[in-house]
């Protein structure tokens, strides 16, 4: 075998094994996905999305978790959008890169990775108990919002960052003052892309556990809130709940598929409509 | 006063609002400290640190009760070490295929599927683990449970590859094209190119990856809750079971009585783990700085 | 010249952090005229243009010493609302770049953040704007339009009857045709020699015949130097200076 046959042996070796490390990673989501739907899907139908869970959680619907779900995360989005937006301007189109800016940025990064349980005992410490907010709707949605703002802080700096400099130098030089330029010409420009990455913010939070497990999640209540100092059911704490505390986790397995199965079609539905619209603005976008 | 000293006026008070806006995600930061602390440090009054950091017993409800949360800092840091086995070739792999090698359409489906990867709640891969892994790694290697170390890797594996292989896959993106292109005009075939060229100049962007994706394995919770298996103690083979840090806060704080001492305890273990975490962020943060990319310069 | 004196620079100096781009620059600028701003690539021509309405403002690291009048008045005065001269000097880029909103909402931008609501208004004066700029017959019956629809002649028209719509008493140019085709540039060119009956207008521009067909006064830059300023055609038959000749005569540059 000559040099040149073995210069390409080795990369056909090498691509072989790149290769098979993105086929890994594709089987890997289509097993997870497989299983839990054709496990789940059985479990799924009209009573087990309406009705409340019954004969202690042992037969009965999931109702109660998808609306507590659902104030949960319509809370953190109204925490974290104007927030995330806000920052992001500044960020974005007031700040001059300097100290303060590092130090903001440092900030967000490191927001970003604090882990999920810490969210929960900061959620617990300051809201639940501090507060005195309890364990409700508005303690948890507080704490899945400031966990999801580097996600919108993020999303939104991107859309910001794609709106063109000639935009805001037309509006300047008609004189448009620096507000009037970023809320008549800048946002609405980049507003498309700031909802995409926000809904991106939304299936996080729709599937967050830890940290409402100590400031929300109720185990177990067959009505539904009334006010936003009323704790809730919610479907990944109902996952969770089901799988390790119940006393019968072997007869309720079916359930458990079942609200696996509607969350991730929640979570994975949002980043599918995020994923399309992105992809449809890039191919309109004519800057 | 007149119409342009109030439109001044007016812009700078919007201005410094927004400033104040951006700061809240630092003040989130110093609250979290805050409370982290002042929840925490009571356990102190009963336990030294060192006991505390390098104990090796942890029966919280036992009487007296034993704060060592050295089996829980272990388990963290095993389960952590073995996924990034698992995940770091799997994510930078993928990364250069999608970057380097890929067809288009082909890089169409796998983006999206990277990015699903990451959208899947932590709860439904801990569960996935629970029900399907664990018996099935029970029945290959004949052990009397699924739920350990191995399992918890996998899983948490999974959660970290997304994050490795998007950020390494900027940081290819981010090498120019004509540092490729004078490579394989020298005669140089594509693999050598992507081995000698592409990988060394993103490598600090590579390395960041890395680091933030250890940092989330490190950080999760819901998936070493349910697939770890729960046994505080320090493990003597990868088959047995841990109690991860997040996994023994998540579990035990709904039973620890309301500011006793189990709760302080559960609280410091919150500052050891936020700390870790915060380390490996800042670690990440001083590399991609140090070595930032500036068009081709770091070789 | 006869005209009165609209804007001046004198002993202008510009700074980009360390990096001198314009230095010692005296030049004024008459009523119902047409000056052109020419020379090299990188000869502080365009960093001068948008030195007079403070468009460098926008730079972090750029410093403007010497003074820029208007009517006599400094631009950069402590007490000078950046906002209000820029209302007073207008400004076309070098590349259209009309807002993606629709044709009208386009042109009424600047009347509106002026704080002007009255529809009927709005109407009349983008009609007037866009007939000032010759644009008119070809875009009334698309009002609604988005203004990116239109091809780059027209849309550089549109954001020329942009500029006018705030009756701006200063018209500057960066070169407004140089991203155009032929018969759009001759378009623009004609739209300048009628707008001179009632503006000031000040143009940078690439393009030496241009300069020579369009304007009265025509200015030349080197490295950031004012080399020489006179009447249009003495620059370009009988030029002082051998290094103006040269460039105009296509030896370097």
């Amino acid at each position: 075998m000559d040099f040149r046959q073995k210069r390409k042996l080795v990369e056909a070796i090498a691509f072989f094994i790149i290769r098979s490390s993105a086929v890994i990673i594709c089987l890997a989501l289509a097993i997870m996905l497989g299983f839990l739907f054709v496990k789940g899907y059985r479990a799924i139908n009209w009573t087990f999305l309406t009705q409340p869970p019954m004969d202690a959680m042992t037969r009965g619907g999931i109702f109660p978790a998808i609306v507590g779900t659902f104030y949960l995360t319509l809370g953190a989005i109204l925490v974290a959008f104007p927030l995330g937006v806000a920052s992001a301007i500044y960020l974005n189109e007031y700040a001059i890169e300097g100290r303060m800016v590092r130090t903001i940025r440092l900030g967000i990064n490191n927001l970003a990775g604090v882990p999920s349980v810490v969210f929960g005992l900061f959620g617990l410490g300051l809201f639940v108990v501090f507060l005195g907010f309890g364990s409700s709707i508005l303690s948890g949605s507080l704490t899945l919002g400031f966990l999801i703002l580097p996600v919108i802080i993020g999303a939104s700096e991107e859309a910001l960052k794609a709106v063109p400099q000639t935009y805001r130098e037309a509006s300047l030089a008609l004189g448009g003052t620096k507000w009037q330029t970023i809320y008549r010409v800048v946002l609405p420009a980049a507003l498309p892309g700031i909802l995409t990455g926000s809904i991106l913010g939304i299936g996080r939070a729709a599937g967050e556990t830890a940290p409402i497990m100590f400031t929300a999640a109720a185990f177990y209540t067959s009505k539904l809130p009334s006010s936003i100092f009323d704790e809730v059911m919610a479907l990944p704490y109902h996952i969770y709940v089901l799988a390790t505390a119940g006393t019968h986790i072997e007869e309720t397995r079916h359930l458990q598929y079942g609200t696996a199965l509607v969350l991730i079609a929640l979570v994975l539905g949002v980043n599918l409509v995020a994923i399309i619209m992105r992809t449809r603005m890039r191919r309109k976008q004519t800057y | 006063m007149n119409r342009a000293q109030k439109r001044r006026i007016g812009e700078y008070l919007i201005e410094k609002w927004f400033l104040f806006l951006a700061t809240i995600s630092i003040i989130v930061l110093a609250l979290i400290v805050a409370f982290l602390f002042k929840e925490g440090i009571p356990i102190f009054k009963s336990v030294s640190v060192g006991d505390f950091l390098f104990g090796q017993l942890w029966y919280p409800t036992d009487e007296p009760a034993d704060f060592g949360i050295l089996p829980l800092i272990v388990g963290s840091l095993i389960v952590t070490a073995v996924s990034s086995m698992i995940a770091v070739p799997l994510g930078v792999l993928s990364a250069i295929y999608i970057s380097e090698i890929a067809r288009p359409s082909v890089k169409e489906i796998l983006k999206p599927v990277v990015e699903l990867l990451a959208a899947l709640p932590s709860v439904v891969i801990g569960f996935f683990g629970m029900v399907v892994m664990a018996p099935f790694l029970q029945k290959v290697f004949d052990i009397p449970t699924g739920l350990n170390i191995v399992n918890a890797s996998i899983m948490l594996a999974m959660m970290a590859v997304p994050t490795i292989s998007s950020l390494t896959e900027d940081a290819l993106h981010a090498v120019r094209r004509e540092l490729r292109e004078a490579s394989l005009a020298l005669g140089a075939t594509q693999w050598e190119t992507i081995s000698r060229v592409v990988v060394p100049a993103s490598l600090s962007g590579a390395c960041t990856a890395v680091i933030l994706g250890m940092s989330r394995a490190i950080g999760e919770t819901m998936v070493v809750l349910m697939v770890a298996g729960g046994a505080a103690a320090i493990p003597e083979s990868i088959f047995d079971s841990v109690r991860p840090m997040p996994a023994s806060i998540a579990a035990e704080m709904g039973e620890a009585p309301f500011r006793s001492d189990h709760y302080y305890a559960l609280f410091a273990t919150g500052i050891v783990l936020f700390f870790m975490t915060l380390g490996f962020n800042l670690i990440a943060d001083y590399i991609s700085h140090k070595y930032k990319q500036v068009g081709t310069a770091t070789l | 010249m006869s005209n009165k004196m609209k804007m001046a620079t004198k002993n202008m100096t510009f700074h980009y952090g360390a990096f001198k781009a314009l230095d010692d620059i005296t030049l004024e600028f008459r009523e119902n005229q047409v000056t052109a701003l020419i020379g090299p690539s990188g000869c502080g021509k365009s960093t001068f243009l948008r030195s007079l309405n403070r468009m460098n403002d926008i730079i972090p690291a750029a410093r403007v010493e010497g003074q820029v009048l208007l009517d006599g008045e400094d631009v950069y005065g402590p007490n000078v609302d950046v906002v209000e001269i820029r209302k007073r000097v207008g400004m076309v880029f070098q590349k259209p770049n009309p807002f993606p909103k629709t044709i009208f909402n386009d042109v009424a931008y600047g009347l509106r953040i002026k704080g002007i609501k009255n529809r009927g208004e709005l109407q009349a004066r983008v009609e007037a704007s866009l007939k000032a700029a010759a644009i008119w017959d070809e875009v009334k019956d698309r009002l609604n339009e988005s203004a990116l629809s239109l091809s780059g002649g027209q849309q550089q028209r549109l954001c020329i009857a942009r500029a006018l719509a705030i009756e701006p008493e200063v018209v500057l140019m960066d070169e407004p045709a140089s991203a155009l085709d032929p018969i759009a540039t001759q378009k623009i060119e004609e739209l300048i020699r009628e707008l001179k009956k009632s503006y000031t207008i000040i143009i940078v521009t690439h393009n030496m015949q241009q300069a020579a067909r369009i304007s009265n006064i025509t200015a030349f830059f080197y490295m950031g130097r004012l080399i020489e300023v006179d009447k249009t055609e003495t620059i370009f038959t009988k030029p002082s200076l051998k290094q103006t000749e040269d460039y105009i005569t296509g030896r370097f540059g």
